[in-house]
């Protein structure tokens, strides 16, 4: 599979990711809800891909490895939702259009899956970004 | 017997209920039951008797591992990286007590440091908007006893404010509104079909980025002008029917988040909705006010700007006066510009939180956390400082995000031994004083118990 597609990416708050976050940034909990992506099915079939495969979401900055969901809340077609939290910052361009706020919604991604490549934890991407990364638990 | 304990404030999100009653053990040390909270609100009180806090600072060592140290070193730590760095950044505060926020201010002065708050990265623009245009804001008493109409705009309560419909805005019923949600209007305007939109009896499904474009719609269909036929991928027939709604309101209400400050436009989104509420109070009366995220998001800005003039981005480095210019002294544009050699995340998760290129830039010098979790900033930091979760096991005042503020309560010790924000700030300031060999000064409020007993320590 090499199809990609571009889409509108906006991160914002949910009550799992709010749940998770108070159990804890390294549990299961906090990993399956936001290293997720929510897009339309039409966007899926498009992309060529079931729902939960894995797909690399790639923006002005950087890129990171999450899930494809179907929306839990309607995304109408174009438009993505990636959680709040670790995976998504990995992607949220820093500009601020001089007002201190990131662009954490509204912003391109491309989308293509690599349903071979696992998702990486919270922990391994924010100490791999800053080399604290010591791998294993 | 257990024991309950009532009208206990809950520290998440902005709605800051204080309704809650937390069923506490015999020895007045573990939490057994929570009872009024959202799911949330009842993982931060459970989440706070877990066994695996920590009970001590930790610091990094050479071979990258923590090694726990006491709060006195942690303490010294601290000062002496304050004391050294041109520019250091003390960034945080979402989630701890206007105590906390006041006693971090005497630290930033003589250190000459910035000073900043979560509203950088969220209701930052509102204030921009606010400060040119003015906020006609009222309380969420207002709304539960008069709203009729209620727009939420760019905000999804039911997963971000969950107890927010049920409290104060949508079901409850008040003195004019003794039907509650029967009696009320409510409509949505996000780009997503949210919970909050499945609610409302009108969902207008803007085009993602394009809020200022129907705000500008609203206003001037209120005004009499015709419209193209559809804005910002609305049907002018609903723009017109929800603008028909809001102008027959008794008492109308609009929240607007993130989806307004997040996305293009920004303040500007802000100061449009600021000017539509305007336009709507010469035909029925209307309030407007920000959906604050923590549940004292709002206290630093009422704290800061009692001390300093201003609510957030102030940067003490001159020495001779606070400074405020979003883009130049905010958080972010700091560090991607690399301006800051030392950094203190309170009360908040600057490691899950800022966008990956911003940590990357805080890590290259002094990294300090204090929370009493482990969290994502915990873990790449240099000195990680647990502390007292305010709220459960320390009391303090907070702002509600209407900006009321609300005295919370102490439901159970913290673990043996841990100090509050409060402390470790007084602690830190007073070591600074020490090592420049001046005096500590403070400023207490009238009769405040912390002038006699430390001054001159
Ligand atoms: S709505 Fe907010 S303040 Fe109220 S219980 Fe839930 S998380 Fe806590």
């Amino acid at each position: 599979m090499t199809e990609k597609i571009v889409l509108n990416m906006i991160t914002q708050r949910s009550i799992e990711e709010g749940v998770a976050m108070e159990k804890g940034k390294t549990t299961p909990e906090y990993f399956e809800a936001c290293s997720v992506v929510e897009m339309n099915p039409e966007d899926m079939k498009a992309l060529g891909i079931w729902r939960n495969t894995n797909v690399r979401v790639t923006s002005e900055v950087g890129s990171v490895i999450v899930k494809a969901i179907e929306p839990t809340q309607y995304c109408p077609p174009g438009l993505a939702h990636i959680r709040q939290g670790v995976w998504a910052n990995q992607v949220v361009p820093p500009r601020t259009q001089s007002t201190g706020v990131p662009q954490y919604s509204g912003f391109p991604v491309t989308i293509e899956p690599v349903p071979s490549e696992k998702r990486k934890g919270a922990l391994e991407l924010v100490q791999g970004a800053v080399g604290l990364w010591r791998g294993g638990k | 017997m257990p024991k309950i304990v009532t009208d206990v404030g809950c520290p998440y999100c902005g709605a800051s209920c204080d309704d809650l009653e937390i069923l506490v053990s015999d020895d007045g040390k573990k939490i057994l039951e929570v009872y009024n909270a959202c799911a949330i609100g009842n993982e931060v009180f459970h989440h706070a008797s877990s066994p695996d806090r920590l009970k001590r600072p930790r610091l990094r060592q050479p071979d990258g591992t923590y090694q726990e140290i006491s709060y006195d070193e942690a303490v010294d730590y601290t000062a002496k990286v304050l004391l050294k760095a041109k520019k250091p950044l003390i960034y945080g505060f979402g989630s701890t007590n206007c105590e906390a926020m006041s006693a971090v201010g005497r630290v930033a002065e003589k250190s000459g440091a910035v000073l900043d708050n979560c509203a950088s990265i969220c209701h930052g623009p509102s204030f921009l908007a606010i400060f040119d245009n003015g906020y006609p804001s009222c309380t969420l008493g207002e709304v539960k006893n008069r709203a009729d109409v209620v727009v939420f705009w760019g905000c999804n309560p039911m997963h971000a404010h969950p107890r927010h419909t049920s409290r104060y805005s949508i079901f409850p019923r008040g003195f004019f509104t003794e039907k509650g949600q029967r009696q009320r209007k409510m409509i949505s305007i996000d780009p997503r079909e949210t919970e909050t939109a499945k609610l409302a009896d009108i969902h207008l499904m803007v085009q993602q980025g394009h809020d200022y474009e129907l705000f500008d719609a609203f206003r001037t269909v209120l005004r009499g002008h015709d419209i193209p036929d559809e804005v910002a991928g609305i049907r002018k027939e609903a723009i017109l029917e929800a603008a028909g709604i809001m102008k027959n309101a008794r008492f109308g209400m609009i929240f607007f988040g993130m989806g307004c400050t997040h996305t293009d436009g920004r303040n500007h989104n802000v100061d449009i909705a600021i000017s539509l509420t305007r336009d709507l109070n010469t035909v029925a009366k209307y309030s407007i006010m920000a959906m604050r995220g923590h549940y004292n998001i709002a206290g630093p800005g009422q704290v800061w700007s009692w001390q300093f003039g201003f609510p957030y981005c102030i940067d003490l480095t001159k020495g001779t006066h606070a400074h405020m210019n979003p883009g130049e002294t905010s958080s972010i544009d700091l560090a991607m510009r690399d301006e800051v050699d030392a950094f203190i995340n309170i009360g908040t998760d600057a490691g899950a939180h800022f966008p990956i290129d911003a940590v990357k830039h805080l890590r290259k010098h002094p990294f300090i956390t204090i929370d009493p979790n482990i969290c994502m900033a915990s873990e790449i930091s240099d000195l990680h400082i647990p502390v007292a979760v305010v709220g459960v096991e320390e009391a303090g005042v907070v702002y509600r995000m209407d900006n009321v503020p609300i005295q919370f309560k102490k439901v159970v010790d913290p673990p043996e031994g841990v100090i509050s924000d409060e402390q470790l700030f007084d602690r830190v300031y007073l070591r600074i004083c020490e090592l420049t060999e001046t005096e500590p000064t403070w400023i207490p409020a009238k009769g405040h118990a912390k002038a006699p007993v430390t001054a001159g320590q």
